[in-house]
This record gives C-alpha cells, sequence and structure tokens, in this order.
C-alpha cells in the first residue's frame, strides 16, 4: 500500500532531510515527492510505498507526526486511498 | 501521484470544514436469540451483540488512523425488540433495554438502536408491552435509543399509537425531569421508518436484513456550507451543480469506509446514507448552508426553496459515489445540534411551522424540538399526527422527536450535552386537538398507496 504525507508549517533547513531520514528508519520508500515554500510557509507532498514498512502503519504514522512535531512542523500520514476515492473516478 | 490541489483540498475538508465519518453501525439481527425463557433469551441477546461487535470500535479507529478521517460514532442496531421479545411484559421489556445498555458497554459503542415497535396498523401485545416499557427504559440506561413506527403509506396512520406516543415522550419526559427530560431526546416517532438506518435514535436492523451488516452514516454540512459560499454569486444550476460534486466527494469516503469496515469485521456492507448531519460544533450546521445560499436567517422565506435543492443535490451527488444507497439519506435539521437553527428560532425567525414545511422536502421531520413541559399529550399527539402525515401522503420517512422539558417554559432553554447540544423552548399552539386525537382507530392510507 501507499501512503501520502503531507508536511506543512513555517520553512527552515533540513525539513525535507528530517522527513526523509524517518521515511527510510521505518523502511517506507519515498516514490514521489512534490514541495513549494510559499513565503515563509513550506508545503511538502510525499509518496511513500509502505510494502518494506518495519513496524506497523500506525507506529510509522505516530513515528512521523512525532518527529514533525520536534521540527516545528505538522506531519499526517493518510492512506492513499482516501484521495483516489475523493478525485477520480 | 495525485494532484496537490486534490490532497490539500481533502485535507481541509476534514481539518477545517469538519468532514468526518458521522457513523459506522452494525445492524445485528437477534431473530435467533429468542426463546420463551426471558433469562435465556437475555442472555442470547447479550451473547449475540458483544460476538458479532466485538471488534467493531478497533477497527474503526484503525481505520480513522489509516485514512486520516475521523469516524464520530460507533453503533449498533439490532432487530426490533418487540419482535424479538414478543411474549414479554413490560418489566421483560425494560430488563431488556438493561441488558442492551450492558452490551454498549461492553462494547464501548456510543448507541445501541432497536428498542423499537412496528405498529403502523395495530398493535400485538408484545408491541404495546415494549411501548409501556420505554420511558422507564430510557431512564435506566444512557445508550438506549427506541423507536416506534405508527404508519406507513401503504398501512396508513395508526391512531391509537400515536396518542399513546403523546402520553409516552410525556410520561418519558417526566421521569428524566432533572436532566432536562433527555429522555425524550433518545426517542423517535416515525412513518415509513427505514430497515437499514444507520442514524440515532432512529436506527434498527429491519426483518429483511441479512444476520450481520455494516451500514455507514457520512456527514459535512461544513465543506458544503464552504463550497456554497466559495459558489458565490453563481445562479441556481450552478448552485446545485456545486452541491452536487461536493456531495460526491463527501460520499466516496463513506463508501471507502464502509467497504473497508465491511472487510475488516468479514460482514456484508450494507449501505452509505447520505444524510448531512450537523452537530452543534461552529462551522457544522445545515443552517449556515442555506443561509450560505442568500438567506438571511435559516427560516425566512425561502428557506424550504433553498432546503429542496440541497436536499436533491445532496443525492444527486452522492448516488453516483456509492454502490448502496439507503436509511434516511437527506438533510437533518435537529433544532438543537444545529447552531445555525438553535440562532434561527432564539431569533423568533424560525418557527415550528416552518421546520414542518422543511420536513416536506428533506429525509427526516420534526427533530430535537424542546417545546414547554406543560405542553398537554394530545397536542404531542397532534404534533406528531401532522408530520406523520406528510410523510404518509408523500410516500417518505418523517419522524418526530420531540422534548417536553419538564418545569420549563417559553423563553427558558434546555441543555443536553454533547452531541444533542441545547435549545430554546418553542412556542406552539396552546388550544386543543383532544377531541380530534381521541376518536381513535386509524386514518386510511392515501389513495396512491394502490399502485399494483
Amino acid at each position: 500500500m501507499k501512503a501520502v504525507v503531507t508536511v506543512t508549517g513555517k520553512d527552515r533547513v533540513g525539513i525535507i532531510a528530517m522527513a526523509s531520514c524517518e521515511c527510510a528508519k521505518y523502511g517506507a520508500n519515498i516514490v514521489d515527492i512534490s514541495q513549494t515554500v510559499l513565503g515563509e510557509y513550506f508545503a511538502m507532498i510525499m509518496l511513500v510505498d509502505l510494502d518494506e514498512l518495519s513496524v506497523d502503519f500506525k507506529s510509522f504514522a505516530d513515528g512521523m507526526e512525532r518527529a514533525g512535531g520536534e521540527c516545528g512542523v505538522d506531519i499526517r500520514v493518510m492512506h492513499e486511498d482516501i484521495f483516489n476515492s475523493m478525485h477520480r473516478i | 501521484m495525485i494532484n496537490t490541489r486534490d490532497i490539500l483540498e481533502t485535507i481541509r475538508m476534514i481539518r477545517e470544514e469538519n468532514l468526518d465519518i458521522r457513523t459506522v453501525t452494525m445492524g445485528i439481527s437477534l431473530f435467533d436469540c429468542i426463546s420463551d425463557d426471558p433469562k435465556r433469551l437475555e442472555e442470547r441477546i447479550y451473547g449475540k451483540i458483544t460476538l458479532s461487535a466485538k471488534n467493531l470500535v478497533a477497527v474503526c479507529e484503525a481505520l480513522e488512523r489509516t485514512y486520516g478521517i475521523p469516524i464520530v460514532n460507533k453503533r449498533i442496531s439490532v432487530t426490533p425488540m418487540s419482535l424479538v421479545g414478543a411474549g414479554l411484559d413490560r418489566d421483560g421489556f425494560v430488563r431488556l433495554a438493561a441488558v442492551l445498555e450492558r452490551a454498549a458497554d461492553t462494547l464501548g459503542v456510543n448507541f445501541i438502536g432497536g428498542f423499537s415497535a412496528l405498529v403502523q396498523k395495530g398493535m400485538t401485545r408484545g408491541s404495546a408491552a415494549l411501548i409501556d416499557a420505554i420511558p422507564e427504559a430510557l431512564t435506566v440506561t444512557e445508550r438506549v435509543c427506541s423507536s416506534v413506527n405508527v404508519a406507513t403509506t401503504k398501512a396508513g396512520i395508526n391512531m391509537d399509537a400515536v396518542r399513546r406516543m403523546g402520553e409516552i415522550i410525556k410520561e418519558t419526559a417526566y421521569l428524566t425531569r432533572e436532566r432536562d427530560s433527555i429522555g425524550c431526546a433518545k426517542l423517535v416517532v416515525f412513518a415509513n421508518i427505514p430497515e437499514d438506518n444507520p442514524f440515532m435514535a432512529g436506527a434498527l436492523h429491519g426483518v429483511g436484513e441479512p444476520d450481520c451488516v455494516i451500514n455507514v452514516g457520512v456527514s459535512g454540512p461544513g465543506v458544503v456550507a464552504a463550497a456554497v459560499k466559495e459558489a458565490g454569486d453563481c445562479d441556481f444550476s450552478t448552485l446545485a451543480d456545486t452541491v452536487k460534486k461536493i456531495a460526491f466527494k463527501i460520499t466516496r469516503v463513506g463508501q471507502l469506509i464502509a467497504a473497508e469496515a465491511a472487510k475488516r469485521l468479514g460482514v456484508p456492507y450494507g449501505i452509505v446514507d447520505l444524510s448531512l448531519a450537523p452537530t452543534p460544533a461552529a462551522g457544522d450546521s445545515v443552517a449556515e448552508i442555506l443561509e450560505n445560499m442568500g438567506l438571511s436567517t435559516c427560516g425566512m422565506h425561502g428557506t424550504t426553496a433553498a432546503l429542496a435543492l440541497l436536499n436533491d443535490a445532496v443525492k444527486k451527488g452522492g448516488v453516483m459515489a456509492s454502490s448502496h444507497v439507503g436509511g434516511l439519506s437527506g438533510a437533518f435539521i435537529p433544532v438543537s445540534e444545529d447552531r445555525g437553527m438553535i440562532s434561527a428560532v432564539e431569533r423568533g425567525i424560525l418557527s415550528i411551522e416552518k421546520l414542518e414545511a422543511m420536513t416536506a422536502v428533506c429525509s427526516v421531520g420534526l427533530d430535537m424540538l424542546a417545546v414547554a413541559g406543560d405542553t398537554p399529550a394530545s397536542t404531542i399527539s397532534g404534533i406528531i399526527a401532522d408530520e406523520i402525515s406528510i410523510g404518509v401522503v408523500n410516500t417518505k420517512t418523517t419522524a418526530v422527536r420531540i422534548i417536553p422539558v419538564w418545569g420549563k417554559t417559553v423563553g427558558e432553554e434546555a441543555e443536553f450535552g454533547g452531541l444533542l447540544g441545547h435549545a430554546p423552548i418553542m412556542p406552539i399552539r396552546n388550544e386543543s386537538c383532544e377531541a380530534f386525537i381521541s376518536r381513535g382507530g386509524r386514518i386510511p392510507a392515501p389513495i396512491h398507496s394502490l399502485k399494483n
């Protein structure tokens, strides 16, 4: 399965490094990234493959969100199907 | 990869516009629990419910985490108790209600519905005993919900049942007087009750349903209100299209959760209910949608038309998004649960007559309406009879959930707490319909019920 990881918050050095390190830590493979900075506002969306995840989904999502909090950004992890369901027929 | 704008739109709907799954309701048939020994009946009911739904809450919580969308309520509906416990007396039914409460408590679900009777054409001894038990049953339990179907388009209106329900509602109000008569908030009187409704207080598991089933109620008045606001000053066709598109998206989420919950629980998926269900929270109001359409206050002239447009567009958008649609499917207008409705009543703009007219074009009925505690039982029955007639003649579901708040009168307010909210006591007509209600018997089915 794949999940969408959204990272938003005030821009600073090292957000992408932190998020990708965390993904690697749990065995989540990043398959696509889109990232932008609007003024001081940082927004990144990553599509990650969780087939090789070393922990269960909940632990991964909790870990990512906690790491985001420590770095001062908001991270959310959601199964890609909620977006597919809503926006694709 | 999915378009960034779409991802952000979904996240905004959930985080800022209160998009949620209002309820995942497991319907459980209790026919195989029937026994002539009351004790055995109680044990079987408790055993079957707690076994069938043992993973319901855990699965819903896992789904919330995986998909990042709140599932506000986890509920259970069961076969109407008047059928399962047909041989019981009043006290036996009160004990059954306590068994349902204990099962709900064990499972950690929010509500359990099905303390119900279907009496549209007449009352069996069991149904009469269950109805007699309702006031006490709703007093000694917290999570048990009760409903009584007093009419269908096919059968007409059982006016004896309508009269009796006026008395039952008054008695329930008295027994729960210490808490603003909250027992009445768990009791609904129906016409054309659906057999697969996941919403409380009217949920039951109908006789034609499978052994166990998952029904899902979506919500999202805030999302629709935001979309209508963003559509701005457009014409009605564009407005209807806007609502349809957003209803499609909301329902797709419901469909996803319903299918996934059914799969993980190993039971069939039943229906998605397309209702827009408000809560007392800011930005979660059906009244706000109507006001965003251009009404200064919900209840102003034009409100019925606005609601008709909304209700129709929600169904048209939702129906393609789900493989099976059912339940109530429409916009709810529960006064105490909708911040905009409460405000409109407080300002004297939204009256009981306007609410009644609104129910002719939307899904449910006079819902969570607080009236003075000294309202006679016959007047309550008159209100029920009027509302039920709308359902019977228009071949649709209507219902009444009315709370004659003991010891309170117009100008005061009832506080129910949580999702049930608070309600100003609404003024009603102070003349008498006693002679009309006490006639007894049945109002015949309308001519257009003869379709064969």
